[in-house]
C-alpha cells in the first residue's frame, strides 16, 4: 500500500476517491482509448448518447477525472463481503447505486421520476423503426401500469427498484476492470 | 394395472419357453395350414417392441399420480419398477433373459438423449461458462478417477477387502469408469428440481464434456491392464496424454463438421419440407457412429453437432419442421431414458452376477462421495478467483451432491474383459449399487436439500416489460462502458466472433430469405394479427359464446360515445385522442356490461401479449449478444446491419438537431416524430457540441 500513497497525493481527492470507489485511482490511469472507433461504436449504440451524458454533471460541459472515475466505479462487480459501518458512504458499486445510475439514464430531467414521455423516449431509442407510434405508446402504457402502484403515471425510484428486484443486477451491470 | 402384470408374466414365460422348444410346424406334411404360429419369425423385433411398450406403460403408471413424483424422481421409480419386472421374469424363468447390454445402450439408447441435449442447449449460457465447465470436466474427472483408484488400492493393501485379486492398474481402471458424472442421471434428477440456470449448466455441461476424459482414461487403463504392469513406461504415458487431446478435440471437431453439414443441407431443403426434420436425426446419429468408428469421443461429437446446427436449423427450416424436430427429439430422448432406467432395474435381478464384498462396496460409495465434494470445493475455489459472479458455497454443495453416476458407468463395467479382470462381477455389482444409490437416494434427497439450503431457483415468472427493457438497457450500457474504458474483455472476442460469423458463416449457411428484412416485417405483422385473433376466440370460447365478437361493432360505438361524454367532463384524463387508450385508462363506467368487462380483459390481455411480443421482436440487439441465442418460440433472424444502420441514422439525426438548436437557439421539437427511412447520412460531420463533449472526455483520461 505504500507505493500508492504517492499516486493518492498526485490525484486531487485521491483519498476520497479511494473510499468511494474502493479502488486505487492509479489503476484508472491505465485505461486506454481509441478515439475514432469510440465515436463510431458509441454512435451505433442506441443509448450511447445517454451514457456519455451520464458522465457530465448537469450544466457542465467537461468531465474531470474524479467524476469520470466515479461513474465508472458503478460498474465494478459487487463485493458481498465488504463490511460497512454507518459512517462510510455507500460504495459506488452497491446494488442500490447501480440501480440509481440506471434510473438516471431514463430520468434525464432529474426530477426523481420516470415520466411517460421519458419512458417513451427511451423506448423509441431502443426499438426498431418498424414499431409504430401507437404500438410504442401501448408498450409504454403497459410498462407503467405494471410498475406504477400509486397511479401518478410515472415511475419513481422505489417502484423502479422493486420491479427489478428479481433481476441479477450484480451480474448485468458489472465489467471486469483490471482486476 | 393387474392386466399389465398378467400380460407381462404371460409374455415373459411364454416367449423364452417357445425359444427352447423345437419348431416342428413344418415337419408334419398335413396340408396347407390356414394359420400358423410363427414365433421365431418375429421374435427379435417383437420382444424389442414389447419391452418398449412395457417401459412406456410403466411410465404411464408412474405419472398417473403426481403426488408421488413430487417427492421421488421419476428415474428412481422407474428403477424400482425395473426391479419388480426383473423379479417377475426371474420368477418365471429362473434365469436372466433380459438385461441392458452395452451394445444396445451405447448404440441405440444413448445417442438420441445426447442429441436432444445438444440441440436444446442454451448456447449463450454454455459458452459463457465454458471455462468452468471444462475445468470441472477434465481436472475434476481425472481427480475423481485417480483418488478413487488409489484409495481403494490403499485399502486393499491395508486388508480391508479381504481376499480379492485386483491389482493397482485394475483399481485405476475401475476408478476411471466410476469417475464420470452421467448426463442421463443428471437430467433425470435435476429436471424436477429447477435450480438456477448457471448451476444447472455447470453440472450438466460437466456431465457431457467429461465423456472425452472418461473414454481416454478407460481405454488407456484397459490397454495397460492388457499389457500388464511391466510394459508401462514414459512413452506409453505420453501417448495416453496425447490421445486425450486427440480424442477430445477430434470428437468436438467432427461434431462441428457434421453440424455445419446439416446446416448447409437445411439451406437447400425447401422442396422437401416433409422430410426436412429427418436430416438432423440421421446426420446426428452418423456423427455419433463416425466418432465411435474413429475411436474419438462420440458423446462430444454429437453434442457439438447439436450445438452448432441449432441456430441455422431454426432459421432455415419451415416452422412446422422446427416444431416437428423439437417434439420428435423430446419423444425419443424421453423414451430412451425411460427404457434405460427400467432396464437398469431389471439387470439387477440376476443371480449370476452378484458377488458381495462389504468392504469394497462400502468403501467405493464412501470415497466417491467424499472425493467428489473435495474435488468440487478445490476447483471452485480456483475458479471463483477469476469469475465475475462467484459460485456460492451452497451451490458448490449442490454441485458436489449432483455428481450422479448412471448407466454409462454400468455400460463400461459390463464391457470389461473378464479374462483379464477376474473380479469383473464384483465390479459390475458395485457399479450397480453405486448407480442405485446415486439415482435413488441422492435423487430423492436432492429436492429437499435444495429447498433446505435455499438455493436460488430458476426464474419461473415471465419478465415484466420494465424488466425486459431494462435488461436491454443494461446490455447496451455495458457495451458502451466497455468501449469507453477501452477494455478488451469478453466483449472484444465476442465481437470478433460475431463479425466473422456474420461475414462468412451466415452467408454460407443461412437461406437468403432468412437474412432478408422484408420477410421479418411481414412475419411480425402477420403474427401479431394472429395473436389478436387467437385471443379473441379464446375469450369467446371461454365464455361459452362468440356472441360478443359479432356484436363488437355495436360495443365499440358504445365505448366511443361514453368516451366523448367523459371527455367533456374531464378533459385532462382524455389527453390522448386514441379511443382505445381512452377505454383503457378511464375508470369503469357506472353502467358496466358483461361484454364490456370481457372485451376489456381480452383487449388488455391481447395488448399485454402484443407489448411483450413487440419488445421481443424489436429491441435492438446489443453487440454483446451472442448470435447463438436459442429461440423457443419464434424465428430469430439475423439482421444486424440494418439495426446498426437505423441506430446510427437516428443518433446522427438527433445530434444534428440538437446541434442546430444549440447553434440557432431554437428549442428542439418536443413531440416524437415518426421517422421515415431515409438515405444514410454521411458519416463525416458529427455536431460540434458532440465533438466538444467527447473530446473533453478523452482529454481528461489522457491525464
Amino acid at each position: 500500500m505504500g507505493s500508492s500513497r504517492s499516486s493518492l497525493r498526485r490525484v486531487p481527492d485521491g483519498q476520497q476517491l479511494l473510499q468511494e470507489t474502493g479502488c486505487e485511482p492509479e489503476r484508472w490511469f491505465c485505461l486506454g482509448l481509441r478515439s475514432e472507433d469510440l465515436e463510431a461504436e458509441l454512435s451505433e449504440n442506441p443509448i450511447g448518447d445517454r451514457i456519455v451524458g451520464a458522465f457530465f454533471q448537469p450544466g457542465q460541459e467537461t468531465v474531470d477525472f474524479p467524476s469520470f472515475v466515479r461513474v465508472l466505479a458503478h460498474f465494478r462487480p459487487t463485493e458481498k463481503n465488504r463490511t460497512r459501518d454507518g459512517v462510510q458512504p455507500e460504495p459506488a458499486n452497491s446494488r442500490n447505486r447501480k440501480l440509481k445510475f440506471a434510473f438516471q439514464l431514463y430520468d434525464q430531467d432529474r426530477d426523481g421520476k420516470i415520466s411517460r414521455t421519458e419512458l417513451l423516449q427511451v423506448l423509441r431509442e431502443m426499438l426498431g423503426l418498424q414499431v409504430t407510434e401507437e404500438q410504442l405508446q401501448s408498450i409504454a402504457e403497459r410498462a407503467i401500469q405494471e410498475a406504477d402502484l400509486d397511479r401518478d403515471d410515472a415511475i419513481c425510484f422505489d417502484k423502479f427498484r422493486k420491479s427489478l428486484e428479481k433481476v441479477d443486477i450484480d451480474h448485468k451491470m458489472s465489467v471486469r476492470f483490471l482486476e | 394395472m393387474m392386466i399389465l402384470v398378467l400380460l407381462l408374466c404371460c409374455i415373459s414365460s411364454v416367449a423364452p419357453q417357445e425359444s427352447h422348444h423345437e419348431h416342428d410346424g413344418g415337419h408334419n406334411a398335413t396340408g396347407i395350414s390356414i394359420v400358423t404360429f410363427k414365433w421365431h419369425h418375429v421374435e427379435t423385433p417383437y420382444l424389442i417392441a414389447l419391452w418398449v411398450l412395457v417401459s412406456f406403460l410403466v411410465k404411464l403408471l408412474i405419472e398417473a399420480n403426481h403426488n408421488v413424483t413430487n417427492y421421488i424422481p421419476e428415474s428412481a421409480l422407474l428403477i424400482c419398477f425395473g426391479f419388480i419386472l426383473g423379479g417377475m421374469i426371474w420368477g418365471a424363468d429362473k434365469v436372466q433373459t433380459f438385461k441392458l447390454t452395452p451394445t444396445t445402450f451405447f448404440f441405440y439408447l444413448l445417442p438420441q438423449i445426447i442429441l436432444d441435449t445438444g440441440y436444446s442447449m442454451p448456447n449463450k449460457l454454455f459458452f459463457t461458462n465454458l471455462g468452468a465447465i471444462l475445468i470441472h470436466a477434465i481436472i475434476g474427472t481425472c481427480w475423481n478417477a485417480a483418488t478413487l483408484g488409489l484409495s481403494l488400492w490403499g485399502c486393499h493393501q491395508g486388508g480391508a477387502m479381504g481376499n480379492i485379486e485386483i491389482g493397482l492398474l485394475q483399481y485405476l481402471l475401475y476408478g476411471s469408469l466410476m469417475a464420470a458424472v452421467d448426463p442421463v442421471a443428471v437430467i433425470a434428477v435435476f429436471e424436477q428440481v429447477h435450480v438456477n440456470e448457471v448451476l444447472f449448466i455447470l453440472v450438466f455441461g460437466e456431465s457431457l464434456l467429461n465423456d472425452g476424459v472418461t473414454v481416454v482414461l478407460f481405454n488407456v487403463f484397459d490397454a495397460f491392464v492388457s499389457l500388464g504392469g511391466g510394459a508401462i513406461d514414459a512413452k506409453e504415458i505420453v501417448k495416453g496424454i496425447v490421445s486425450f487431446f486427440v480424442v477430445a478435440f477430434g470428437g468436438s471437431l467432427l461434431g462441428t463438421v457434421f453440424g455445419l453439414l446439416i446446416s448447409l443441407l437445411s439451406r437447400c431443403t425447401k422442396n422437401i419440407q416433409i422430410i426436412e426434420p429427418g436430416f438432423i436425426f440421421v446426420l446426428g446419429y452418423l456423427a455419433y457412429l463416425t466418432a465411435e468408428m474413429l475411436s474419438l469421443s462420440s458423446i462430444l461429437s454429437i453434442v457439438f453437432c447439436g450445438v452448432c446446427c441449432q441456430k441455422y436449423m431454426n432459421s432455415n427450416m419451415d416452422e412446422n419442421s422446427i416444431q416437428t424436430v423439437r417434439y420428435a427429439m423430446k419423444v425419443f430422448a424421453n423414451g430412451s431414458e425411460t427404457i434405460i432406467f427400467v432396464f437398469l432395474g431389471i439387470s439387477a435381478i440376476d443371480k449370476t452376477i452378484w458377488v458381495w464384498n462389504t468392504g469394497f462396496i462400502l468403501l467405493t460409495l464412501f470415497f466417491i462421495l467424499i472425493y467428489r465434494f473435495i474435488g468440487v470445493f478445490i476447483l471452485t475455489w480456483f475458479l471463483n478467483r477469476s469469475r465475475l459472479v462467484p459460485i456460492s458455497f451452497v451451490e458448490q454443495i449442490i454441485m458436489g451432491y449432483g455428481g450422479l453416476r448412471g448407466a454409462v458407468a454400468y455400460g463400461l463395467a459390463v464391457n470389461l474383459n473378464e479374462t483379464k479382470i477376474k473380479e469383473k462381477n464384483l465390479m459390475v455389482c458395485t457399479t450397480l449399487i453405486v448407480v442405485y444409490f446415486t439415482v435413488i437416494l441422492q435423487g430423492v434427497t436432492m429436492k429437499p436439500l435444495v429447498q433446505w439450503l435455499n438455493v436460488k431457483r430458476a426464474a419461473t415468472v415471465d419478465l415484466t416489460l420494465v424488466e425486459k427493457v431494462q435488461n436491454k438497457v443494461f446490455e447496451h450500457m455495458l457495451v458502451a462502458i466497455e468501449d469507453i474504458s477501452g477494455q478488451i474483455g469478453d466483449n472484444y472476442w465476442r465481437n470478433k466472433w460475431r463479425n466473422f460469423e456474420e461475414k462468412w458463416m451466415s452467408r454460407l449457411l443461412l437461406k437468403p430469405s432468412a437474412r432478408k428484412k422484408q420477410d421479418r416485417l411481414f412475419n411480425v405483422f402477420h403474427q401479431l394479427n394472429l395473436q389478436d385473433a387467437m385471443e379473441y376466440v379464446k375469450e369467446g370460447e371461454h365464455r361459452g359464446s362468440l356472441e360478443f365478437i359479432r356484436n363488437e361493432s355495436a360495443f365499440v360505438d358504445f365505448k366511443k360515445k361514453f368516451g366523448e361524454d367523459y371527455e367533456e367532463a374531464m378533459p385532462d384524463i382524455m389527453a390522448l385522442n386514441d379511443p382505445v387508450s381512452a377505454c383503457r385508462r378511464d375508470p369503469v363506467p357506472s353502467v358496466s356490461l358483461e361484454m364490456h368487462e370481457q372485451n376489456m380483459r381480452g383487449l388488455r390481455e391481447a395488448e399485454g401479449i402484443n407489448s411483450h411480443y413487440l419488445l421481443d421482436q424489436h429491441l435492438y440487439k446489443s453487440r454483446k449478444q451472442h448470435r447463438y441465442r436459442f429461440s423457443r418460440s419464434h424465428l430469430d433472424i439475423n439482421q444486424d446491419e440494418n439495426e446498426v444502420q437505423e441506430i446510427f441514422q437516428r443518433t446522427m439525426r438527433s445530434r444534428l438537431e440538437s446541434f442546430k438548436s444549440g447553434k440557432m437557439g431554437v428549442a428542439p421539437p418536443k413531440t416524437i416524430t415518426k421517422h421515415t427511412k431515409r438515405e444514410p447520412q454521411p458519416k463525416v460531420q458529427p455536431s460540434a457540441r458532440f465533438n466538444r463533449k467527447h473530446k473533453s472526455l478523452l482529454c481528461c483520461v489522457y491525464l
